[in-house]
Protein backbone atom coordinates (compact mmCIF):
# COMPACT_ATOMS: atom_id res chain seq x y z
CA UNK A 1 0.00 0.00 0.00
CA UNK A 2 2.80 2.44 0.84
CA UNK A 3 4.51 3.08 -2.35
CA UNK A 4 8.15 3.42 -2.26
CA UNK A 5 7.86 7.59 -3.22
CA UNK A 6 5.43 7.86 -0.11
CA UNK A 7 8.32 5.95 2.41
CA UNK A 8 10.81 7.94 1.16
CA UNK A 9 8.79 11.24 1.73
CA UNK A 10 7.89 10.15 4.83
CA UNK A 11 11.56 9.22 6.04
CA UNK A 12 12.87 12.89 4.67
CA UNK A 13 10.32 14.27 6.32
CA UNK A 14 11.03 12.65 10.09
CA UNK A 15 14.84 13.54 9.20
CA UNK A 16 14.13 16.67 8.51
CA UNK A 17 11.83 17.18 11.79
CA UNK A 18 14.66 15.81 13.91
CA UNK A 19 17.63 17.98 11.88
CA UNK A 20 15.40 21.03 12.29
CA UNK A 21 15.35 20.03 15.93
CA UNK A 22 19.66 19.33 16.78
CA UNK A 23 20.10 22.15 14.64
CA UNK A 24 18.10 24.45 17.12
CA UNK A 25 19.31 22.70 19.95
CA UNK A 26 22.95 23.17 19.39
CA UNK A 27 22.21 26.86 17.69
CA UNK A 28 19.94 28.60 19.75
CA UNK A 29 19.79 27.15 23.02
CA UNK A 30 22.46 27.30 25.73
CA UNK A 31 22.67 23.80 25.54
CA UNK A 32 26.63 24.21 25.02
CA UNK A 33 27.26 25.67 28.20
CA UNK A 34 24.77 22.70 29.42
CA UNK A 35 27.14 19.80 28.23
CA UNK A 36 30.24 21.57 28.04
CA UNK A 37 32.77 19.46 29.85
CA UNK A 38 33.28 19.02 33.42
CA UNK A 39 32.25 21.98 36.59
CA UNK A 40 32.34 22.47 40.25
CA UNK A 41 30.54 24.73 42.46
CA UNK A 42 31.51 27.13 44.25
CA UNK A 43 29.47 29.72 47.04
CA UNK A 44 30.24 33.37 47.38
CA UNK A 45 28.35 35.47 50.10
CA UNK A 46 27.28 38.99 49.18
CA UNK A 47 25.51 41.84 51.03
CA UNK A 48 24.16 43.00 48.42
CA UNK A 49 23.14 40.82 45.08
CA UNK A 50 21.58 43.37 43.26
CA UNK A 51 19.15 42.29 40.37
CA UNK A 52 21.49 39.28 39.71
CA UNK A 53 19.50 36.34 38.33
CA UNK A 54 20.09 32.78 38.28
CA UNK A 55 21.74 31.92 34.75
CA UNK A 56 23.05 35.19 34.43
CA UNK A 57 27.19 34.65 33.25
CA UNK A 58 30.50 34.69 35.43
CA UNK A 59 33.46 36.05 33.59
CA UNK A 60 36.94 36.70 34.01
CA UNK A 61 38.65 39.59 32.40
CA UNK A 62 35.11 39.96 29.76
CA UNK A 63 35.60 35.98 29.35
CA UNK A 64 32.69 33.81 30.19
CA UNK A 65 33.83 31.29 32.34
CA UNK A 66 30.02 29.88 34.17
CA UNK A 67 27.18 30.88 35.23
CA UNK A 68 25.31 31.62 38.48
CA UNK A 69 23.26 28.67 39.44
CA UNK A 70 21.31 30.01 42.65
CA UNK A 71 20.56 32.58 44.80
CA UNK A 72 19.02 32.20 48.33
CA UNK A 73 18.88 34.29 51.93
CA UNK A 74 21.33 32.91 53.99
CA UNK A 75 20.74 32.99 58.05
CA UNK A 76 22.91 36.33 58.01
CA UNK A 77 20.41 37.82 55.33
CA UNK A 78 23.07 37.76 52.87
CA UNK A 79 22.86 36.80 49.78
CA UNK A 80 24.12 33.49 49.02
CA UNK A 81 24.98 32.90 45.33
CA UNK A 82 26.22 29.29 44.26
CA UNK A 83 28.53 29.87 40.85
CA UNK A 84 28.36 26.86 38.70
CA UNK A 85 32.70 27.32 37.24
CA UNK A 86 33.93 25.17 33.92
CA UNK A 87 36.78 23.08 34.59
CA UNK A 88 38.14 24.24 31.16
CA UNK A 89 38.67 27.80 32.38
CA UNK A 90 41.76 26.39 34.97
CA UNK A 91 41.93 26.70 38.44
CA UNK A 92 41.85 29.32 40.22
CA UNK A 93 43.59 30.74 43.55
CA UNK A 94 42.15 30.54 46.74
CA UNK A 95 41.84 33.93 47.34
CA UNK A 96 40.22 34.83 44.17
CA UNK A 97 37.69 38.10 44.57
CA UNK A 98 34.00 37.87 43.30
CA UNK A 99 32.07 41.54 42.31
CA UNK A 100 28.93 41.84 40.86
CA UNK A 101 28.73 43.93 37.60
CA UNK A 102 26.44 45.63 35.49
CA UNK A 103 27.27 45.39 31.43
CA UNK A 104 26.95 49.22 30.20
CA UNK A 105 24.33 51.27 32.16
CA UNK A 106 21.18 49.55 31.95
CA UNK A 107 22.88 46.29 30.75
CA UNK A 108 22.50 42.39 32.52
CA UNK A 109 23.88 41.91 36.40
CA UNK A 110 27.11 39.12 35.95
CA UNK A 111 29.48 38.18 38.17
CA UNK A 112 33.39 39.08 37.90
CA UNK A 113 35.77 37.32 38.82
CA UNK A 114 39.43 38.94 39.67
CA UNK A 115 42.07 35.91 40.51
CA UNK A 116 44.51 36.33 43.83
CA UNK A 117 47.94 35.17 43.94
CA UNK A 118 47.11 31.97 46.26
CA UNK A 119 48.66 29.07 45.26
CA UNK A 120 46.01 26.76 46.78
CA UNK A 121 42.98 26.80 44.27
CA UNK A 122 39.41 27.19 44.81
CA UNK A 123 38.15 23.09 45.10
CA UNK A 124 34.40 22.34 44.46
CA UNK A 125 31.87 23.68 47.52
CA UNK A 126 34.86 25.86 48.73
CA UNK A 127 33.60 29.72 49.73
CA UNK A 128 34.75 33.06 47.83
CA UNK A 129 35.69 34.97 50.90
CA UNK A 130 36.48 38.74 48.94
CA UNK A 131 33.51 39.67 47.69
CA UNK A 132 31.94 43.36 46.71
CA UNK A 133 27.98 43.76 46.30
CA UNK A 134 26.07 44.89 43.69
CA UNK A 135 25.96 49.05 43.19
CA UNK A 136 22.52 50.43 43.51
CA UNK A 137 22.25 53.32 41.16
CA UNK A 138 19.57 54.86 43.71
CA UNK A 139 22.15 54.46 46.30
CA UNK A 140 24.92 55.63 44.26
CA UNK A 141 22.62 58.95 43.46
CA UNK A 142 21.70 59.59 46.81
CA UNK A 143 24.87 59.42 48.13
CA UNK A 144 26.46 61.36 46.06
CA UNK A 145 23.97 64.19 46.70
CA UNK A 146 24.40 64.02 50.33
CA UNK A 147 28.51 64.09 49.47
CA UNK A 148 27.41 67.40 47.57
CA UNK A 149 25.42 69.24 50.72
CA UNK A 150 27.54 68.42 53.40
CA UNK A 151 30.90 69.72 51.12
CA UNK A 152 31.67 73.31 51.00
CA UNK A 153 29.77 74.56 48.55
CA UNK A 154 26.63 74.04 49.82
CA UNK A 155 24.77 76.81 47.84
CA UNK A 156 24.74 74.96 44.81
CA UNK A 157 22.85 71.50 46.33
CA UNK A 158 20.17 74.25 48.08
CA UNK A 159 20.39 72.41 51.17
CA UNK A 160 19.09 74.44 54.33
CA UNK A 161 22.48 74.53 56.24
CA UNK A 162 23.11 78.49 56.88
CA UNK A 163 26.99 79.69 56.01
CA UNK B 1 -24.23 22.96 30.36
CA UNK B 2 -25.51 19.21 29.82
CA UNK B 3 -24.92 19.09 26.82
CA UNK B 4 -21.20 20.56 27.28
CA UNK B 5 -20.15 17.88 29.61
CA UNK B 6 -21.85 14.95 27.61
CA UNK B 7 -19.62 16.56 24.29
CA UNK B 8 -16.52 16.46 26.73
CA UNK B 9 -17.65 13.11 27.30
CA UNK B 10 -17.69 11.61 24.25
CA UNK B 11 -14.35 13.00 23.43
CA UNK B 12 -12.69 11.44 26.26
CA UNK B 13 -14.78 7.97 25.73
CA UNK B 14 -13.50 8.29 21.89
CA UNK B 15 -9.83 9.14 23.01
CA UNK B 16 -9.90 5.77 25.33
CA UNK B 17 -11.01 3.80 21.76
CA UNK B 18 -8.91 5.10 19.78
CA UNK B 19 -6.02 4.80 22.31
CA UNK B 20 -7.80 1.13 23.31
CA UNK B 21 -7.50 0.39 19.44
CA UNK B 22 -3.68 0.55 19.08
CA UNK B 23 -2.42 -2.54 17.97
CA UNK B 24 1.56 -3.38 16.71
CA UNK B 25 0.35 -4.78 13.62
CA UNK B 26 1.74 -4.72 10.72
CA UNK B 27 -0.89 -3.01 7.97
CA UNK B 28 -2.03 -0.07 10.95
CA UNK B 29 1.91 0.49 11.05
CA UNK B 30 1.66 0.69 6.70
CA UNK B 31 -1.78 3.08 6.88
CA UNK B 32 0.51 5.09 9.47
CA UNK B 33 3.54 5.19 7.29
CA UNK B 34 1.01 6.41 4.47
CA UNK B 35 -0.86 9.15 6.72
CA UNK B 36 2.45 10.53 8.45
CA UNK B 37 2.80 11.45 4.65
CA UNK B 38 -0.50 12.77 3.61
CA UNK B 39 -0.56 15.11 7.23
CA UNK B 40 2.91 15.23 7.86
CA UNK B 41 5.61 15.45 4.52
CA UNK B 42 3.05 17.41 2.71
CA UNK B 43 2.40 20.00 5.04
CA UNK B 44 5.64 20.90 5.56
CA UNK B 45 5.66 23.79 2.26
CA UNK B 46 2.85 25.55 4.44
CA UNK B 47 5.23 25.82 7.91
CA UNK B 48 8.34 26.34 6.80
CA UNK B 49 7.15 29.36 4.48
CA UNK B 50 4.93 30.89 7.54
CA UNK B 51 7.47 30.19 10.22
CA UNK B 52 9.73 32.40 7.26
CA UNK B 53 7.10 35.08 7.09
CA UNK B 54 6.72 35.08 11.12
CA UNK B 55 10.22 35.80 11.03
CA UNK B 56 11.03 38.39 8.87
CA UNK B 57 7.86 40.17 10.22
CA UNK B 58 8.70 39.65 14.16
CA UNK B 59 12.45 40.70 13.44
CA UNK B 60 11.29 43.64 11.47
CA UNK B 61 8.62 44.68 13.79
CA UNK B 62 10.91 44.16 17.05
CA UNK B 63 13.82 46.18 15.37
CA UNK B 64 11.67 48.69 14.97
CA UNK B 65 10.72 48.93 18.83
CA UNK B 66 14.06 48.25 20.20
CA UNK B 67 15.91 51.01 18.02
CA UNK B 68 14.64 53.50 19.74
CA UNK B 69 15.81 52.14 23.11
CA UNK B 70 19.07 51.41 21.71
CA UNK B 71 18.87 47.82 21.98
CA UNK B 72 19.01 46.39 18.50
CA UNK B 73 21.23 44.12 19.76
CA UNK B 74 18.53 42.38 21.98
CA UNK B 75 16.99 41.20 18.59
CA UNK B 76 17.77 37.66 19.01
CA UNK B 77 16.38 37.39 22.46
CA UNK B 78 13.04 39.11 21.71
CA UNK B 79 12.67 36.71 18.54
CA UNK B 80 13.64 34.06 20.18
CA UNK B 81 11.60 33.54 23.25
CA UNK B 82 8.70 34.86 21.35
CA UNK B 83 8.74 31.96 18.71
CA UNK B 84 9.89 29.27 21.31
CA UNK B 85 7.50 29.91 23.99
CA UNK B 86 4.28 31.36 22.14
CA UNK B 87 4.31 31.45 18.28
CA UNK B 88 6.11 28.49 17.06
CA UNK B 89 3.86 25.75 18.82
CA UNK B 90 0.81 27.53 18.32
CA UNK B 91 0.70 28.69 14.89
CA UNK B 92 2.03 25.46 14.05
CA UNK B 93 -0.63 23.36 15.53
CA UNK B 94 -4.10 26.08 14.36
CA UNK B 95 -2.06 26.08 10.46
CA UNK B 96 -2.13 22.42 10.81
CA UNK B 97 -5.17 22.28 12.08
CA UNK B 98 -6.37 24.36 8.79
CA UNK B 99 -3.80 22.11 6.61
CA UNK B 100 -4.63 18.40 7.71
CA UNK B 101 -7.22 18.79 10.54
CA UNK B 102 -9.91 19.36 7.86
CA UNK B 103 -8.87 17.54 5.21
CA UNK B 104 -9.13 14.76 8.11
CA UNK B 105 -12.61 15.60 9.51
CA UNK B 106 -13.89 15.34 5.80
CA UNK B 107 -12.18 12.71 4.70
CA UNK B 108 -13.64 11.00 7.45
CA UNK B 109 -17.41 12.50 7.56
CA UNK B 110 -17.27 11.12 3.58
CA UNK B 111 -16.30 8.13 5.00
CA UNK B 112 -19.06 8.15 7.26
CA UNK B 113 -21.69 9.22 4.69
CA UNK B 114 -21.36 6.60 2.01
CA UNK B 115 -21.61 4.14 4.96
CA UNK B 116 -17.96 2.93 3.88
CA UNK B 117 -17.31 3.15 8.19
CA UNK B 118 -20.31 0.94 8.63
CA UNK B 119 -19.24 -1.41 5.90
CA UNK B 120 -16.16 -2.13 7.87
CA UNK B 121 -18.22 -2.85 10.67
CA UNK B 122 -19.62 -5.25 8.63
CA UNK B 123 -16.47 -6.81 7.79
CA UNK B 124 -15.47 -7.22 10.77
CA UNK B 125 -13.01 -4.53 10.63
CA UNK B 126 -12.82 -2.36 13.42
CA UNK B 127 -13.08 1.43 11.70
CA UNK B 128 -11.73 2.79 14.47
CA UNK B 129 -8.42 1.12 14.69
CA UNK B 130 -8.52 0.78 10.68
CA UNK B 131 -9.37 4.96 9.48
CA UNK B 132 -8.92 6.76 12.92
CA UNK B 133 -5.93 5.29 14.61
CA UNK B 134 -3.28 5.77 11.80
CA UNK B 135 -4.32 9.29 11.55
CA UNK B 136 -4.47 9.84 15.23
CA UNK B 137 -0.92 8.26 15.69
CA UNK B 138 0.25 10.14 12.17
CA UNK B 139 -0.47 13.84 13.86
CA UNK B 140 1.04 13.15 17.18
CA UNK B 141 4.31 12.23 15.48
CA UNK B 142 4.06 15.03 12.94
CA UNK B 143 2.98 18.28 14.91
CA UNK B 144 6.13 18.12 17.13
CA UNK B 145 8.64 17.77 13.74
CA UNK B 146 6.67 20.26 12.29
CA UNK B 147 7.20 22.54 14.96
CA UNK B 148 10.81 21.71 14.53
CA UNK B 149 10.44 23.12 10.89
CA UNK B 150 8.87 26.25 11.74
CA UNK B 151 10.81 27.24 14.36
CA UNK B 152 14.11 26.51 12.61
CA UNK B 153 12.32 28.71 9.42
CA UNK B 154 11.61 31.30 11.88
CA UNK B 155 14.95 31.99 13.30
CA UNK B 156 16.61 31.56 10.04
CA UNK B 157 14.76 34.08 8.42
CA UNK B 158 14.91 36.72 11.49
CA UNK B 159 19.21 35.98 11.33
CA UNK B 160 18.66 36.75 7.41
CA UNK B 161 16.35 39.89 8.15
CA UNK B 162 18.84 40.56 11.06
CA UNK B 163 22.06 40.65 9.44
CA UNK B 164 21.56 41.45 5.70
CA UNK B 165 18.60 43.95 5.23
CA UNK B 166 18.83 45.89 9.13
CA UNK B 167 22.45 45.67 9.74
CA UNK B 168 22.81 43.96 13.17
CA UNK B 169 25.72 41.86 13.28
CA UNK B 170 25.30 38.39 13.28
CA UNK B 171 27.63 37.62 15.95
CA UNK B 172 25.38 39.56 18.35
CA UNK B 173 21.92 37.74 17.22
CA UNK B 174 23.48 34.27 17.77
CA UNK B 175 24.85 34.99 21.12
CA UNK B 176 22.20 36.87 22.59
CA UNK B 177 19.80 33.79 21.48
CA UNK B 178 22.09 31.37 22.91
CA UNK B 179 22.08 33.07 25.94
CA UNK B 180 18.75 33.50 26.27
CA UNK B 181 17.07 30.70 25.14
CA UNK B 182 17.42 27.71 28.19
CA UNK B 183 17.51 24.34 26.51
CA UNK B 184 14.74 22.65 28.88
CA UNK B 185 13.26 25.82 29.94
CA UNK B 186 12.25 27.14 26.59
CA UNK B 187 13.41 24.72 24.17
CA UNK B 188 12.31 21.78 25.93
CA UNK B 189 8.71 22.94 26.82
CA UNK B 190 7.93 24.32 23.14
CA UNK B 191 8.05 20.72 22.28
CA UNK B 192 5.82 19.50 25.39
CA UNK B 193 3.27 21.84 23.97
CA UNK B 194 3.10 20.80 20.49
CA UNK B 195 2.93 17.49 21.86
CA UNK B 196 -0.45 18.15 23.71
CA UNK B 197 -1.31 20.52 21.08
CA UNK B 198 -1.00 17.42 18.31
CA UNK B 199 -3.14 15.41 20.71
CA UNK B 200 -6.19 17.42 21.36
CA UNK B 201 -5.82 18.56 16.80
CA UNK B 202 -5.99 14.66 15.87
CA UNK B 203 -9.08 14.06 19.00
CA UNK B 204 -11.09 16.79 17.45
CA UNK B 205 -10.61 16.43 14.21
CA UNK B 206 -10.72 12.34 14.04
CA UNK B 207 -13.95 12.41 16.70
CA UNK B 208 -15.91 15.57 14.85
CA UNK B 209 -15.68 13.51 11.20
CA UNK B 210 -15.79 10.24 12.44
CA UNK B 211 -19.20 11.55 14.24
CA UNK B 212 -20.47 13.73 11.50
CA UNK B 213 -23.61 13.06 9.97
CA UNK B 214 -24.38 11.11 7.28
CA UNK B 215 -25.44 13.96 4.60
CA UNK B 216 -23.05 16.49 3.05
CA UNK B 217 -23.94 18.79 5.08
CA UNK B 218 -22.99 16.46 7.91
CA UNK B 219 -19.83 16.60 6.10
CA UNK B 220 -19.30 20.06 6.09
CA UNK B 221 -20.42 20.82 9.16
CA UNK B 222 -17.58 18.31 10.51
CA UNK B 223 -15.42 20.30 8.27
CA UNK B 224 -16.12 24.05 9.50
CA UNK B 225 -15.65 22.21 13.56
CA UNK B 226 -12.70 20.50 13.10
CA UNK B 227 -10.97 23.70 12.07
CA UNK B 228 -12.96 25.92 14.77
CA UNK B 229 -12.52 23.93 17.58
CA UNK B 230 -9.18 22.89 16.76
CA UNK B 231 -7.59 25.99 16.68
CA UNK B 232 -9.68 27.93 19.45
CA UNK B 233 -8.87 24.62 22.01
CA UNK B 234 -5.05 25.14 20.88
CA UNK B 235 -5.42 28.77 22.09
CA UNK B 236 -6.82 27.67 25.34
CA UNK B 237 -4.70 25.38 25.95
CA UNK B 238 -1.85 27.43 25.42
CA UNK B 239 -2.71 30.06 27.86
CA UNK B 240 -3.62 27.55 30.11
CA UNK B 241 0.60 25.79 29.39
CA UNK B 242 1.85 28.70 29.59
CA UNK B 243 0.24 30.06 32.65
CA UNK B 244 1.84 26.80 34.35
CA UNK B 245 5.10 26.01 32.94
CA UNK B 246 6.38 29.28 33.19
Amino acid sequence: MASPKTEWSVGAFILMGFACALVLAFASTNSGDRMGGASYRVVANFTNAGDLKARAPVKIAGVKVGEIESIVLDENFDARVTLRLARSAGELPADTGAAIFTSGLLGERYVGLSPGGDPEPLGDGDEILLTQPAVVLEQLIGKFLFNAGSGDDADASGSSRSR
Amino acid sequence: MREMIAALGRFGLFLLRILGAIRPSRSQWRDTVRQIYVIGARSVPIIAVGGAFVGLVMTLQGYRALVTFGAGNALGTMLSLTVFRELGPVLTAILFCGRAGSAMAAELGLMRATDQITSLSMMAIDPVGKVVVPRFVATVISVPLLTAVFIAFSILAGWFQAEFLLGVDGGYFWASLQSSVDLWEDYGQAFVKSAVFGVFCALIATHVGFHARPTPEGTSVATTQAVVYGSLMVLFLDFLLSATLY
